[in-house]
């Protein structure tokens, strides 16, 4: 079967699309362009000018080999064999109206319909957000909303202009040319302020189920709060999964639908460790953990060696200005924390915070606000 | 285009890197004879030593034209990169000629201020002091001025997003703007080359205008070519050695920093410098601070030069 050779270009790159690299309408000409200079007959040119034209990052690589393998390389009449990527998605509780009921009942002897929401709110401000029924957790995703992250600030090595501080010659220079160069006012100077990097580590794991949808409506409204420039989420469990373009959307619960999408190891096992690692080696010491502050998520159960934990927690403090560690068990009576993991990682953290309601996770805003 | 033409198909532009001891590969080749030939910007990014910077450099050298340069930093803002006035020279000017109509004034003593003749001198006085002589072209402006050139954008990363979004309107018109003298256009558009180490993630917006290409770290032969061709003077064995070394070290995952290509370089001239011909294992652990730069791969390098040489 012969297709035209726009159709077959403009195919693949509609298809590239389906496999969820952003290719945008000019790239795609672009990469017409491309293909029309080098050839389309020309297989490997035309493999090498599309990963030009079409890719933006190395995680688009490899969705582009396999598109390509699939596109280029396919046998007439046979099926193909490149195997999809799998995608398990969030599995979302069933919201039984039962439970709902159940939730309502001591409140309606109250009169005041005000208040006795406002009593509900504040009693669940310090619930364990594990031990919540499906109807309050609903209640509890719309009063996230209310949390209003602040990023800490940072001294910069640019100048902004100033009343009092020290003077600022060149502007002093200027402002003299004005008056054919004669120095009258003086003006002035200080260091400007921007805002530091903020990265959630946040761990899915099997373990921490039961928190990881409330951590994750957390750190997506540290990334609305900013608009994403200098706040960075991740999920760790057995592998790194960048997540902040995920999060971007400003309406939580689709957010959160896409990031479920964006990882592929919901409720697995952790090796923290190894995945620290990888979030070091690749993303943290070219400059994302350098001198911000980074929040590690997690229970601190470890499958994996907790020496590696210790040595990758030690490394991740030299880098960052502070490092917390969040734990949801932290809150709870009784709590010590003997876990090999928390106990390896406990020496390398600025501060040890609890994680698990909303009162805890108040609390979490404020001291990231003034790290 | 400059003194020397645009190539005609991707091989070509394999010969004429190579020739200036640039060793490439049939995709980076691909990529820059699309760069070249679409007028494209070029956005390499990669592990740092894989020799992003030096393709620039083998472009500028291979079609004969100027490189300039225009290093990052945090805070890099618009005066840096575009231009900016002389502000000391354009008093002294301003003072000179105050001086001047001073002693014209002096001569002529009755049409003193006010009269016809002032304001003209003013105006002339006005536009003598933005004259281009107190332009200082920062590298953007001179890349546009002396057209065909390569202008490198090194490390776009470390630069803050507002300057990138200043960045794309230079590289989608290729023209800039300056209120007192006028619009300055490139002729040709120059080859513009974009280089950045993935500390963040750069706006699309700025990945859309460019071709986007990841530069790995080479094979083992690529890499003894490229040894071969960079620094001839190290003997076939040495070189055979330390590239097989290295290949090593980077196939294993407990490195911080894994060597890139520009570190074998080091290497193996700083070995060929001792007068090794061979590997052995004293000149390697004395030499290995070109190599690593941690003190724990150091230590982790040695144990496995250890078991290399004994085997």
């Amino acid at each position: 079967m012969a297709h035209d050779a726009d159709e077959i270009v403009l195919g693949f790159a509609r298809a590239l699309r389906a496999a969820g690299v952003p290719v945008t309408q000019d790239r795609a000409q672009e990469f017409t362009r491309a293909v029309a200079l080098v050839g389309l007959d020309d297989r490997r040119a035309t493999y090498w000018s599309g990963r030009a034209t079409l890719c933006s990052c190395p995680d688009d690589l490899d969705r582009y080999d396999q598109v390509f393998h699939a596109w280029f390389n396919h046998r007439d009449g046979l099926p193909r064999t490149v195997p999809s990527e799998e995608q398990p998605r969030v599995v979302t509780s069933d919201l039984s109206e039962r439970e709902e009921n159940a939730g309502g009942v001591p409140d309606q002897d109250d009169g005041d319909p005000v208040r006795a929401m406002a009593s509900r709110t504040e009693r669940l401000r310090h619930r364990d957000v594990a031990a919540m029924s499906a109807a309050e957790k609903r209640l509890l995703a719309s009063l996230f909303a209310r949390i209003a992250p602040r990023l800490p600030q940072r001294r910069t090595s640019r100048h902004q202009r100033w009343h009092r501080g020290t003077i600022d010659a060149q502007r002093t220079l200027r402002e003299s040319l004005r008056r054919m160069g004669e120095p009258a006012d003086l003006a002035w100077r200080r260091r400007g302020t921007r805002p530091r990097r903020v990265v959630l580590l946040i761990d899915v794991s099997g373990s921490m189920s039961a928190y990881a949808d409330a951590l994750l409506r957390l750190a997506h409204r540290f990334v609305v709060a900013d608009g994403g420039r200098h706040v960075d989420v991740f999920t760790l469990g057995t592998r790194l999964t960048h997540i902040t373009r995920a999060l971007r959307q400003r309406d939580p619960d689709r957010a959160l639908i896409a990031a479920g999408e964006t990882v592929p190891d919901w409720s697995g096992g952790t090796r923290l460790g190894e995945v620290l690692r990888v979030f070091l080696d690749r993303w943290g010491a070219r400059g994302l953990a350098r001198g911000s502050v980074v929040v590690v998520c997690s229970d601190g159960w470890e499958r994996g060696d907790t020496a590696l934990l210790g040595e990758q927690m030690a490394r991740l403090q030299r880098l960052a200005h502070r490092v917390l560690w969040v734990n949801p068990h932290r809150g709870k009576d009784g709590y010590l924390p003997v876990q090999q993991g928390v106990a390896a990682a406990l020496p390398h953290c600025d501060d040890f915070l609890a994680g698990h309601s909303l009162a805890t996770y108040d609390e979490l805003v404020e001291v990231v606000a003034h790290a | 285009m400059g003194n020397q033409q645009a190539p005609g198909d991707v091989g070509e532009v394999e010969r004429f890197l190579g020739k200036t001891g640039y060793v490439s590969d049939e995709s980076l080749a691909t990529v820059v004879f699309l760069a070249l030939r679409m007028q494209r910007p070029l956005l390499l990014e990669g592990e740092p030593g894989t020799g992003k910077t030096a393709l620039a450099e083998a472009i500028a050298e291979a079609m004969d034209l100027p490189l300039i340069r225009l290093q990052c930093y945090e805070g890099i803002d618009a005066t840096q990169a575009l231009y900016d006035w002389d502000f000391p020279r354009q008093i002294l000017h301003l003072r000179a000629i105050e001086a001047v109509a001073g002693t014209q004034a002096g001569g002529a003593s009755g049409n003193a201020s006010g009269g016809p003749t002032a304001d003209p001198m003013l105006q002339d006085a006005e536009k003598s002091l933005y004259d281009e002589r107190f332009l200082l072209a920062r590298p953007v402006l001179q890349a546009l001025r002396e057209s065909p050139a390569v202008l490198l954008v090194d490390e776009v990363d470390r630069a803050d997003d507002e300057f990138e979004a200043f960045l794309l309107e230079v590289l989608s018109t290729y023209q800039v703007t300056i209120p007192e003298i006028g619009t300055v256009k490139a002729a040709t558009p120059p080859i513009v080359v974009l280089t950045s180490n993935r500390t963040r993630e750069l706006h699309d917006a700025l990945k859309r205008r460019c071709l986007y290409h990841w530069i790995d770290h080479p094979g083992l032969e690529r890499e003894l070519e490229i040894l071969r061709s960079r620094a001839p003077e190290v003997s076939e064995e040495l070189a055979r050695q330390v590239v097989t070394v290295v290949q090593n070290l980077r196939g294993r995952d407990d490195l911080l920093k894994p060597p890139g290509v520009a570190e074998t370089l080091d290497w193996a001239r700083a070995l060929e410098s001792l007068g090794a011909s061979e590997l052995d294992l004293e000149t390697a652990s004395a030499t290995l601070g070109a190599l690593v730069k941690y003190r724990e791969d150091g230590d982790r390098v040695r144990q496995a030069l250890d078991r290399m040489m004994a085997g």
